[in-house]
């Protein structure tokens, strides 16, 4: 019984090994998207092209300015340019947003207790056009209290952020890639390295044998666990000492949440690899299904509570998603294992079903 | 009984259909211990069909397969532990080397290290693949890679063996060492049950069965075979054969007319002579370089057999 599951792993390996190829990709895919999400896949914006009119030209309007050039999320591309041009700025993005400073801005700062100025927007980027808002009312509140100390308000909000203070995205992302690359590796390599077997006509040899079918899928899996980890460290290794994304939580616990959505990945793999008879479609059968709503409907960027109902009731059945709670709760927040039981539960279920479902329909004849 | 028991294989109106192809017609033959046995047929014959249901890879819709007198359908562990199966296809991993393919399937039948590495030798002996041990299995000529097949299969020593077109895309110079081999295999005991589409590897099988679309035609030793064609056989050479085919396909003369790569093979009743063709091939104004008496070859018997 053993001999013959070693003998399948060492095969296994062999074939892992000597295709250099495949192998580089999986080594160096993981890498590839956490430079990518850690440096260029940003949601937070900076350098924001800013064309400024300052009709006023008084030294509250010039201070005013340079409280907004000061900051790195605005950049003056222009200034002073007559209305009539406005349009065209826009139009040809040379600039996302024009700040207008009336004539009066200096005046009416001393006589009005309110005094107005123009913010144009592009927002054919809505989420754009959000943050460019925002920045500028938070700048010009400062601005206000700053020359203004006889301000008075009723209450102020003074958020503490916590878990991740410096809202870095890469603190959100490096952990919800852990969860994209395990799925992949271990879904897409197990169904590719089975079918493969079909398709090639190896698996019609060796199912006439002595070998159970229950060796054959534990053999043809466990290497893909192994490089599964792998990926995982590396990513989390990489995410931890590149990125300073903390790790609070329990290693042994991080550990055990991996290996049992690493077991769902493979038993989903399976499953595709039962149903399919060639590497191709294969192949796109676990992208269209695991890859898609992982990425897209799990929380990765996402949040489910902000998804339409039926879509929250279809990312329950996404084993990523709970695994995205339990990776980023165990990385950022130190959840323990206490925290954790609906979502580990939710993913020994799926994890449970899929490979009741794949070894019953695993198939050790032609028909 | 232990006749029956020893039977290394027995096929009793086996039927199969694809959907609506009948692929398997009420099928009969048996296989005897340490003969070679060869099942002879076109493609989709039913041939390889025929085999995947005797390795347990397949169902029969009807009929009984035995193995040794045991049940094929009943007994699958059993069956599969100690058969020796070559697929059609060629079915070792193109990645690793002969030496490393070896022990694979030595290991998959739990042979201990010891006697791998002696069975080992004995099978680079007949193969003389020894020279390519280290070689990736990708790397080596088609009949290398069949008779390395064929060491894979028989690292258990099975009693039996199946061969499904062992000889298929082979030249013809491995093709002929490749029955060497089976030749001794049958000499020192083992059961041999081997399908091609080749013809000519009748003669080398102890018996022969001929399928068809799914039937079995004939099925005896290859001497017997020919001998129970009927009618004389002559051979026309000609410079253009299709030309001549096309004309006397139907003639009513002939009870059959078929174009082989020599030329063209006519058969008639026993009243037909040499100088019966030559004057009815000049009277229809077809050129000919010989006519000529010949003994039936197994593809001529084929040929009327599947006309009937």
């Amino acid at each position: 019984m053993n001999r013959i599951l070693f003998s399948i792993i060492k095969k296994e390996f062999w074939h892992i090994l000597r295709d250099y190829q495949t192998l580089m990709v999986i080594l160096a895919w993981p890498v590839l998207m956490l430079l990518l999400f850690g440096y260029a896949v940003t949601l937070e914006m900076r350098q924001i092209e800013t064309v400024v009119v300052d009709q006023s030209h008084t030294p509250q309007s010039r201070d005013f300015i340079n409280a907004l050039a000061s900051t790195s999320f605005f950049k003056m591309v222009d200034s002073d340019v007559p209305q009539h041009d406005f349009e065209h700025i826009l139009q040809e993005r040379k600039a996302r947003c024009i700040l207008v400073l009336s004539p009066d801005f200096a005046q009416s700062l001393q006589v009005n207790p309110e005094t107005k100025i123009q913010l144009l927007i592009d927002a054919s980027d809505p989420n754009a056009a959000n943050y460019i808002q925002n920045y500028l009312m938070q700048i010009s509140a400062q601005y206000n209290f700053k020359t203004n100390t006889k301000l008075v308000l009723p209450f102020v909000v003074e958020p503490r952020i916590l878990y991740n203070p410096d809202l870095k995205s890469y603190f959100f992302f490096v952990p919800g890639l852990v969860a994209v690359i395990i799925l992949l590796i271990s879904a897409l390599l197990t169904s590719i390295a089975i079918v493969r077997e079909k398709e090639v006509g190896t698996m019609e040899q060796i199912l006439v044998s002595p070998v159970h079918p229950i060796q054959i899928i534990i053999g043809k899996t466990i290497p893909y666990t192994v490089i599964g980890f792998l990926d995982s460290a590396l990513v989390l290794l990489m995410g931890h000492y590149l990125f300073h994304v903390p790790i609070i939580g329990s290693l042994w616990l991080l550990t055990f949440s991996m290996f049992l959505y690493i077991v769902t990945g493979l038993s989903f793999g399976l499953l595709i690899s039962i149903i399919t008879n060639s590497q191709q479609v294969a192949m796109l059968a676990v992208l269209m299904s695991t890859m898609l709503p992982t990425i897209m409907m799990s929380g990765f960027i996402f949040p489910v509570e902000s998804m339409p109902v039926l879509f929250q009731y279809v990312s329950v059945i996404i084993p990523a998603t709970h695994f995205l709670t339990i990776i980023r709760g165990i990385l950022l927040k130190g959840s323990a294992f206490a925290d954790l039981v609906p979502q580990l539960s939710y993913l020994a279920l799926i994890a449970g079903f899929l490979i009741t479902l794949s070894i019953r329909k695993f198939k050790t004849t032609l028909e | 009984m232990t006749a029956i028991m020893n039977q290394p294989i027995r096929v009793e109106n086996l039927y199969k259909t694809y959907g609506d192809v009948n692929a398997v017609k009420k099928v009969s033959f048996s296989v005897n211990e340490g003969e070679i046995f060869g099942l002879i047929g076109p493609d989709g014959a039913g041939k390889t069909t025929i085999i995947r249901i005797l390795v347990s890879l397949l169902r029969a819709d009807s009929g009984r397969i035995s193995f040794k007198g045991r049940d094929v359908a009943g007994n699958t562990a059993f069956v599969r532990a100690n058969i020796g199966y070559m697929p059609q296809r060629f079915s070792l991993y193109p990645d690793l080397t002969v030496d490393e393919n070896l022990n694979f399937f030595g290991d998959l039948f739990r042979i201990p290290k010891a006697i791998q590495i002696q069975r080992k030798e004995r099978l680079f002996e007949f193969s003389k693949l020894a020279p390519f041990k280290k070689r990736r299995t990708g790397q080596l000529s088609g009949g290398m890679k069949q008779k390395l097949a064929l060491s894979c299969m028989l690292m258990h020593e099975p009693q039996v063996i199946i061969l499904d077109e062992p000889t298929f895309g082979v030249d013809p110079i491995s093709r002929e060492e490749f029955w060497c081999i089976l030749k001794s295999l049958a000499q020192n005991g083992t059961t041999v049950f081997v399908t091609t589409a080749y013809m000519d590897e009748a003669r080398l099988c102890d018996r022969v069965g001929l399928i068809f679309e799914g039937d079995v035609l004939a099925i005896d030793t290859p001497d017997k075979l020919l001998k129970s064609f009927t009618g004389s056989l002559y051979r026309v050479g000609s410079a253009s054969p299709h030309t001549a085919y096309e004309k006397l396909q139907n003639n009513p003369m002939f009870v059959s007319v078929d174009l082989f790569g020599d030329g063209i093979h006519i058969t008639g009743d026993q009243a037909l002579t040499v100088n019966k063709i030559k004057n009815e091939m000049e009277r229809l104004a077809l050129s000919y370089s010989a006519v000529s008496k010949i003994h039936p070859e197994m593809e001529d018997l084929f040929l009327s057999l599947m006309k009937k």
